[in-house]
């Protein structure tokens, strides 16, 4: 199958089920781009999930990253498009009926089933990019602290990322 | 159900305002696209909002992209959802591509991937906050924490794929949810 088509059908089915958003489908990302296709090493994953964090927009133009490094500017958009375009269909069709849908007992009932399911994602994302990153115990204590100030103060996570960049470029991650 | 009082928007007017909420935001701009719809612009009250959040949030996929697509298709059908989404992703993915370009060039040398490494260290850790938060956030935990502990086992531990791991598991953590709901209303 050519490469742009193949991209487009994978990454649109992961977002058939990316309940969490792109963050949640982190591992599958990485499981199907890194170790079934070797279409990217796992430093390149990483990296380009930092490039991602850094950067303004939703959290989901990592997926535009992952397409850009495949295939260019063409891989950068179809891997964009596949990760809009099933959830879009859905909702253009959905919208005029969901008022009658919601708080109906099926529809709280996913809602209630899905929570957990993205919890587990979330985690396992958190796990796979510290572990993909190489962190040795100076990294893993940076992450430790980032997630303690992120849970218990309101400051804006961008100083965390400019923290984090500037003890990596200083070499102690 | 167009919003009261507030004239719908243009196309032209749909790109922008989400244009703004696209390069506001870093680590998530939903707290943005809530002010700018319902406060600043007034295209949604906030009921109307938390209606479309909903289902945004019902559904799988990127929960801002999902709520562009809804809002400007709700005015304008197909284009208006291409006009709101475009605006939301366009600004952003200009810039992630031009840091894309500096890393083809400058991704081999040691200080910008012992940066990159340095905000992974951190990216990791503000993970680990949400996925707490969420956690934190379930309702009737006894029963559906351990769905997010076999979702963890399956997906980082023996990585399954995700596909079959969700629908299987969607089954059954839904089912239980539906009779939970109903024993909630029992009482």
């Amino acid at each position: 199958m050519p490469l742009l088509a193949d991209l487009f059908l994978r990454f649109a089915l992961l977002f058939c089920v990316a309940f969490g958003g792109a963050t949640a489908l982190l591992p599958e990302m990485q499981r199907v781009v890194v170790e079934q296709e070797h279409w990217l090493d796992q430093a390149t994953f990483i990296h380009l999930y930092a490039i991602a964090q850094a950067a303004p927009g939703p959290n989901g133009l990592v997926v535009t990253l992952i397409g850009w490094r495949i295939a260019g500017l063409a891989g950068a958009l179809v891997a964009t498009l596949a990760m809009c375009l099933p959830m879009s269909v859905v909702i253009y069709f959905l919208i005029p009926h969901w008022e009658r849908f919601q708080g109906a007992r099926w529809q709280r009932a996913v809602q209630m089933g899905v929570a957990p399911l993205a919890v587990g994602l979330v985690f396992a994302g958190a796990a796979l990019i510290g572990g993909g990153a190489g962190l040795a115990g100076m990294g893993w204590a940076l992450a430790a602290g980032a997630a303690a100030v992120n849970l218990r103060s309101s400051l804006h996570p961008l100083w965390l990322i400019a923290v984090g960049a500037g003890l990596g470029l200083a070499g102690w991650v | 159900m167009a919003g009261e009082g507030a004239p719908a928007p243009s196309l032209k007017a749909l790109f922008l305002g989400f244009s703004s909420v696209g390069l506001s935001g870093f680590g998530g701009v939903l707290p943005f696209a809530r002010r700018m719809l319902v406060e600043e612009r007034r295209w949604l009250t906030a009921e109307e909002f938390n209606v479309l959040l909903g289902l945004c949030q019902f559904l799988p996929g990127p929960n801002v992209i999902n709520l562009s697509v809804a809002v400007g298709s709700r005015y304008h059908g197909v284009s208006g959802a291409c006009a709101a989404a475009g605006g939301l992703l366009g600004g952003p993915l200009v810039i992630v591509l031009l840091l894309a370009v500096l890393y083809d060039h400058f991704g081999s040398l040691a200080v910008v991937q012992g940066m990159l490494r340095g905000i992974a260290a951190v990216g990791c850790g503000l993970l680990f906050a949400t996925a707490i938060r969420m956690g934190i956030a379930v309702r009737d935990k006894a029963f559906f924490l351990p769905f997010a502990v076999l979702v963890f086992i399956g997906v980082a531990l023996l990585r399954w794929p995700l596909p079959s791991v969700m629908v299987t598991l969607l089954g059954l953590s839904a089912t239980l949810a539906y009779w939970r709901v109903q024993d909630a209303a029992a009482r």
